[in-house]
């Protein structure tokens, strides 16, 4: 008996521990909203970050893209040749990169690169007192650190998804012709699929992805306590939550979209 | 004529510029302060001495808004200022220099724009003006000239007094130190010991310096409080406690217990808070 109690109050203090949690997030969340609008917005923090962030993750959205799109293609055209129905390859690779790979493939390389390096730099700052120091010279950590770091990535991700839109199917392209498809016919094949609303849509999904991952590196770097062993599992913790926060909204981003 | 049961608001006394009332603070159920009471006096440097892990840093930061205490008071210039938002406790802020421990340097900002940071935030100035007052706080603190330097390039000495020159750029009314001489060689102790009288004569701030150093206590304050299992043990001015017979100074000065005025007086002689060479301390210990 007594062991039960004591397993339903571990379980309430782990159910109330997640609810803190989640309210923390969202807490901090509005707080960057509110920092938008108060005092000197850090225009020249946000472009650095914007850069560090979204232009320097272009090489790896590249390769990630390029080679998804070139190997999609080649196990599509394999695979519908086999039913005669090679000539869909374009609509294909271009429905799965607009809709869903684009999107997501983007989003989970940059919550590995971007996502854990927000969490290690502020989590750095928070154990070597730099953001107490902010607190202490009378400026806000939330404007200072949060506000550039998720403004450049909510808008740089659906820029960087956009880029690997390009790439991936260009590298359909590139397989496609070896399998006798030009790439004329192609590139019109994509653009028969796809419309403008899949775009809007995927892209939309980038939004909350980008806000997403860069609010959850902030938070947990915000809260990292214990020197460089707390780094290390504060970044750690940031990969793994990101991805998986990807994962499950892409999920229900889809759903309410295709309700709307 | 009944008596009223009102409590009327007590009138501040202008010589105290920061004042702790029954402060209470406990981490993970862990208390760590238990009911402090302290007041620092204003123009003076006071000094919280106390063992390692003893509360003290926590103290420091009750006094800044840093941390929020469990139950208790903060005052600073009669104002209660425990119950503040984040966003009011900035313009208290202003009024305080805080050095930290590892001095918190910004890593991606050279040095001058680590001092420029606080006065970038709050004032709006030229360019010129902005190189003057920098330069001129680097000077302050014997730096001229490192400006362009990242703090990856400097000592810890060198780091620790850039941090004094980041905690004066603002003109505070008072300056905080934690821990300023942890981890220096004796030259460097001494360097920052002396900065911080010189500081409190030239601006005529408040200091509160957190030490578990005797040597720079001795050398530094005008008035000492020691802290031990969260509470305050001792709360005396510097020639007092320099020759109180209470067990927890004697633990603490160890080899610079001076158990009379007189023998205070013949084993120091550096003026009060003076600051002097804490090595030549050492010498006195080994010398018997």
């Amino acid at each position: 008996m007594t062991s039960l109690a004591a397993r339903i109050e571990t379980l309430g203090d782990r159910i109330l521990a997640v609810i803190d949690t989640m309210g923390e997030f969202f807490l901090l969340g509005v707080q960057t909203l509110r920092a938008m609008f108060r005092g000197h917005f850090p225009v020249r923090e946000t472009l650095v970050q914007f850069y560090s962030i979204v232009v320097r993750s272009t090489v790896i959205v590249t390769l990630t893209a390029l080679f998804t799109g070139m190997v999609l293609a080649l196990q599509t055209v394999v695979s519908l040749t086999r039913f005669g129905a090679k000539p869909y390859t374009g609509s294909f690779v271009g429905l799965a990169f607009v809709l869903e790979l684009g999107p997501v493939l983007t989003a989970l390389m940059v919550s590995g690169r971007v996502g854990a390096g927000i969490t290690a730099e502020i989590g750095s700052m928070a154990v070597t007192e730099q953001v107490d120091a902010i607190r202490a010279m009378g400026a806000d950590p939330v404007q200072k650190l949060v506000l550039p770091r998720v403004l450049s990535l909510t808008f740089g991700l659906p820029m960087l998804t956009m880029l690997a839109y390009i790439l991936g199917i260009f590298g359909g392209a590139l397989i496609a012709q070896q399998y006798g498809i030009t790439g004329n016919f192609y590139l019109q094949t994509v653009i028969n699929v796809v419309t403008i609303p899949d775009v809007f849509e995927s892209l939309s999904k980038t939004i909350v992805f980008g806000w997403m991952i860069a609010t959850i590196g902030c938070y947990l770097g915000m809260r990292t306590t214990g020197g460089t062993v707390g780094v290390g599992q504060a970044t750690t913790t940031a990969v793994v939550t990101g991805s998986i926060g990807v994962l499950v909204s892409d999920f229900f981003l889809t759903k309410f979209l295709m309700l709307v | 004529m009944s008596e009223s049961t009102e409590r009327l608001p007590a009138i501040p006394d202008p010589n105290c510029f920061l004042e702790l009332e029954d402060l209470h603070k406990s981490f993970g159920g862990t208390p760590v302060l238990s009911g402090v009471n302290m007041r620092v006096p204003k123009g003076k440097v006071t000094t919280i001495l106390g063992g390692s892990g003893s509360g003290k840093s926590v103290m420091l930061k009750h006094m800044i808004g840093l941390l929020r205490p469990d139950s208790g008071r903060v005052i600073v210039e009669g104002r209660d200022v425990t119950k503040l938002r984040e966003r009011e406790w900035i313009e208290v802020r202003k009024r305080f220099g805080y050095v930290f421990q590892a001095a918190a340097l910004f890593d991606s900002l050279t040095v001058f724009e680590n001092i420029a940071y606080p006065l970038r935030e709050h004032f709006d100035q030229t360019k010129a003006e902005l190189a003057h007052r920098v330069e001129g706080c680097l000077e302050s603190v014997g730096l001229a000239g490192v400006g362009a330097k990242m703090p990856a390039e400097l000592s810890g000495g060198m780091r620790k007094r850039v941090g004094v020159a980041r905690a004066i750029a603002m003109r505070p009314q008072a300056i905080l130190y934690d821990e300023p001489t942890t981890g220096l060689d004796p030259a460097n102790s001494r360097r920052i010991g002396q900065l911080i009288r010189q500081l409190q004569k030239e601006l005529s701030v408040t200091s509160v310096v957190v030490t578990h150093e005797p040597e720079l206590c001795l050398a530094v304050s005008d008035h000492v409080v020691v802290l031990e299992r969260g509470q305050l043990s001792i709360d005396a001015p510097v020639d007092e406690f320099r020759v109180s017979n209470a067990p927890a100074v004697r633990e603490f000065l160890g080899a610079l217990y001076a158990p009379t005025a007189e023998a205070a007086a013949s084993s120091d002689p550096a003026e009060p808070g003076e600051a002097r060479d804490p090595t030549d301390r050492r010498e006195e210990r080994h010398g018997g």
